[in-house]
């Protein structure tokens, strides 16, 4: 399978471990040496619905891209539906005891999964490994990964369900190996191992989260911040870490808040909906100056709205969240890698400038599985920011909580140091912290604390150019969309440049390749915008392409460096963009 | 040699003044829970630096400008998630929470009740005039039936909050009742707050001069108790809950209502068992295991 990428879809009824087994997919493959990424579709209840399991593996994998080469249907609905996703050449496995009529003119693998089950003497649960033991054998795939897997997985369960889940995968693989004789059109062989780990975006951020010394999580359950609550609660304490699920999210954050108060480093997770009720006390950590990380999976809304689908339109809604102004940042990870060390950087931002810091993810991200090197704790470094100790207080007499300073940070005292008693307050206050109202302490610490903001933009890294310094076409983007822009562009390299005025060689005719590049943000706000000037008044023509109705970032270029894009894609129907998509639209731009 | 800790203490209740006098009106009940507040911390010998104060939005949060020691002062309502959120931090400081009946029984009622079931280790102190006074005199939860409340011309007519009835059945391990008119009482009170391990909620009667004149100092006086002149021990859940029911206009206990030994929130978490959230050493994590399981 040299460069060609292949996408596999499992699908079935909800309530019958879809995602696990998908998960164990992915590891298989990730382990094989494969690059993976994994999509998941769900509808927002727990049986019944009909949910998908995607996974793109290949050499080098950005996003997982359709069509579809394998299916894999559990029930009749799987199979029914998703025949427009597949590929010409695709193959349908299916239980012929689930699946009337099956007829398609793709190749057919009819194994059935529930009678095979039970002839091992398995529970109807177990026939996903059935399906995963058929599924490796049609791609030619050894079934040793999964065996291994299979006592990894059940391993705390005794000899047993080792044993009977061996079993079910290996006569899942027996069978599609005696009855299907002729090569499928998609093979998938050992690779040379590869050092890395396969995650979903909210386990990285988790374990960025551990790895930064996060002391204090508190949640309240919405997707899809709810599975990283789950990892924290489940791995967090061994580190040390107290989780909570207080009564709602508005004693979340402000419990948050208290922890940062004490000194610990806290954070939450929540989604637009407990966002929402969160806004009075985000304002309480800004003008109380207390650190504080919030974590923010983005679904689409607005209210309820479609709870287990994903977009990017809470961009404006996190800069502007709560009355009045104060400072804040928003740090949107990229992929998996990037969650993981973005996560243990916004614990740093947070203390060294005593204010909320968003990590805004979206579903795709938090609850997609990617394959990435593993991550290197030693670019971990923990900055706590300014504090002042009993002696310095000694020193000076007194303890200004919030010192006007010119970098606009008055340095912390622990509470319990002695001399140093801290008084924080969310009526606006002077030095010390108390209750003032008049206009030049109003303005002194409004400056201070918006001066916080001017010295942060100084130091927060540089939006990143991916592809080649000039080209014809610069895509813009933020957040989760850098996937399938960087999977377009890959298929984007073998696309003529129009500039050579060659016209549609390929780049072994002499063509002229890599005529797009992307500038893609992890900084948002606030927005990094003397390099982003630079960069943006070089591009020939600009195309900015995000998960929203109205264009946030696009407009967020335009109010911060006049610059107006000439092209953008965007998309609110709560699903990813697709590689194809984007290819699409700048072939249609580029002519 | 001195046994008596009250001797040997250095501290006087004035080490708990703040560069600010309190901007109270003149015969407010705050002026009594201040004092009474700062002669417990005197008897509990906690010095400002090792004591905690969080303090809700109301003429009670006001008081956070008005005393010496770690404050922070929140949001309207919701002082005790705030609350949890510092003492889970550092378990080793004692945490008193001050807010007022519309703070804590409207719209921070939810937390109040939660808060009061978790059994966090804090002591709690309402402010409970029946009225909403920063705001200058609209109804509040516990207003007394027919309050003419600002935004209630025609009177207040919704049922009365019962503050110390909710919190024994929401499964409160210290519920008391304190009168501002009688410092001496509502400071032992206070004590014994801190003292109980577990949520401590003490409900405090007290005037509002300007905004609720009706209910006076003597107005309380006439209908006051207290429950340990009766022999009451605060051991029985359906007997507290019988003192509860008394109805206000006519008798009034003071007291500890209730009080039981069960675990509390921190018992939970085994990982600050030997040392709190603040003091764990941050440069020796080492996640190398948990990235093993996800090879």
């Amino acid at each position: 399978m040299s460069e060609r990428l292949v996408t596999i879809k499992i699908g079935g009824e909800a309530g019958f471990g879809i995602k696990v087994a998908g998960s164990m997919l992915g590891k298989i493959f990730s382990r094989m040496g494969y690059q993976v990424f994994d999509y998941t579709e769900y509808p927002s209840l727990i049986r019944g619905g009909h949910n998908t399991f995607e996974i793109t593996i290949g050499e080098k994998v950005h996003h997982h891209i359709r069509p579809v080469n394998l299916l894999v249907a559990l029930n009749q609905q799987t199979f029914d539906e998703h025949q427009p996703e597949l590929s010409k050449d695709a193959g349908i496995i299916y239980d012929p005891g689930k699946v009337k009529n099956a007829n398609a003119k793709f190749t057919l693998f009819a194994v059935p999964f529930s009678q095979i089950t039970r002839d091992v003497g398995g529970s109807e649960l177990m026939k996903n490994t059935v399906a995963l033991g058929a599924l490796l054998a049609v791609l030619g795939a050894n079934i040793e990964g999964l065996l291994s897997l299979l006592r990894e997985t059940f391993g705390s369960k005794g000899q047993p369900v080792i044993d009977m889940n061996l079993k079910a995968g290996s006569a899942g693989y027996d069978f599609a190996k005696k009855n299907f004789k002729n090569p499928f059109a998609y093979k998938v062989e050992n690779r040379p191992p590869r050092e890395q780990i396969y995650v979903t975006g909210n386990e990285a951020v988790g374990m960025g989260a551990i790895a930064a010394g996060c002391r204090a999580y508190f949640g309240y359950p919405m997707t899809p911040s709810s599975s990283l609550l789950e990892f924290v609660a489940k791995n967090g304490p061994k580190f040390g870490m107290i989780v909570r699920q207080p009564e709602d999210e508005i004693a979340v954050l402000n419990s948050a808040i208290g922890a940062g108060w004490m000194g610990t480093r806290s954070m939450v997770g929540t989604s637009g909906g407990g966002f929402s009720l969160m806004t009075e006390a985000l304002g309480l950590s800004g003008i109380t100056e207390t650190p504080v990380v919030i974590f923010m999976g983005q679904r689409p809304g607005p209210a309820t709205g479609l709870p287990t689908w994903s977009g990017q339109a809470d961009l404006r809604f996190l800069m502007h969240a709560a009355q009045d102004e104060f400072p804040r940042m928003i740090i949107a990870p990229g992929d998996q890698e990037e969650c993981f060390y973005l996560t243990a950087e916004a614990f740093n931002w947070a203390e060294k400038y005593q204010m909320p810091v968003f990590l805004l993810s979206d579903k795709n991200l938090a609850e997609g599985g990617k394959t990435v090197p593993v991550f290197d704790q030693a670019k971990v470094q923990i900055d706590r920011g300014e504090w002042v100790t009993a002696e310095d207080i000694k020193k000076q007499g007194k303890y200004l909580r919030y010192k006007v300073t010119e970098s606009g940070v008055s340095p912390r005292a622990l509470p319990g140091t002695e001399g140093g008693v801290h008084l924080a307050n969310s009526d606006e206050h002077d030095e010390y912290g108390y209750n003032v109202e008049d206009v030049a302490n109003r303005n002194a610490q409004m400056q201070k604390r918006m001066r916080k903001l001017d010295n942060a933009l100084l130091q927060i890294p540089d939006p990143k150019l991916y592809g080649p310094d000039q080209a014809d076409l610069t895509i813009v983007s933020w957040g989760s969309t850098k996937g399938p822009i960087l999977q377009a562009l890959a298929d984007l390299s073998l696309f003529p440049s129009p500039s050579t005025g060659e016209g549609g060689r390929r780049p072994d005719e002499g063509g002229e390749t890599s005529s797009v590049n992307f500038l893609h943000f992890n900084y948002v706000w606030p927005f990094p915008t003397p390099r982003a000037v630079m960069i943006l008044e070089e591009a020939k023509q600009l195309l900015v392409v995000e998960n929203n109705f109205s264009g946030q970032f696009e407009g967020l270029i335009r109010q911060q460096t006049g610059i107006i894009p000439g092209h953008h894609l965007r998309k609110y129907d709560g699903r990813p963009f697709w590689p194809e998509e984007i290819v699409e639209k700048v072939k249609n731009i580029l002519g | 040699m001195l046994s008596n800790p009250d001797l040997t203490n250095p501290l006087r209740a004035d080490d708990f003044n703040s560069e600010v006098f309190p901007t109270w009106c003149p015969g407010c009940g705050d002026f009594a829970i201040w004092a009474a507040l700062k002669n417990a911390l005197v008897k509990l010998n906690l010095a400002p630096h090792q004591t905690v104060l969080v303090f809700g939005i109301g003429c009670s949060g006001n008081f956070a400008s008005f005393v010496k020691a770690n404050i922070f002062h929140s949001l309207h309502g919701r002082a005790l998630p705030a609350a949890v959120g510092a003492k889970l931090a550092n378990h080793e400081l004692n945490v008193i929470v001050i807010g007022g009946d519309g703070d804590g029984f409207a719209e921070g009622l939810s937390h109040t009740i939660q808060t009061i079931r978790s059994n966090v280790n804090l002591t709690y102190i309402v402010h409970d005039n029946h009225v909403y006074s920063l705001t200058v005199g609209q109804s509040s939860p516990t207003s007394m039936k027919g309050f003419k409340g600002k935004a209630h011309p025609d009177g207040y007519n919704e049922f009365q909050l019962n503050p110390t009835a909710l919190a024994v059945s929401a499964g409160g391990t210290f519920v008391a009742r304190g009168f501002a008119g009688d410092i001496p009482h509502l400071t032992d009170l206070i004590v014994k707050g801190v003292w109980h391990r577990g949520f401590s909620f003490i409900d405090v009667m007290q005037p509002c001069p300007t905004f609720n004149p009706e209910m006076s100092y003597d107005w309380y006086r006439k209908r006051v108790y207290k429950l340990e002149d009766k022999g009451y021990a605060p051991d029985n859940r359906f007997k507290a809950w019988e003192v509860t029911q008394e109805p206000l206009d006519q008798k009034i206990a003071v007291g500890i209502l209730y009080e039981e030994d069960r675990l509390i929130l921190e018992d939970n978490y085994p990982q600050i068992s030997k040392t709190p959230l603040v003091k764990h050493d941050l440069s020796k994590l080492d996640i190398s295991s948990l990235l093993e399981k996800y090879q």
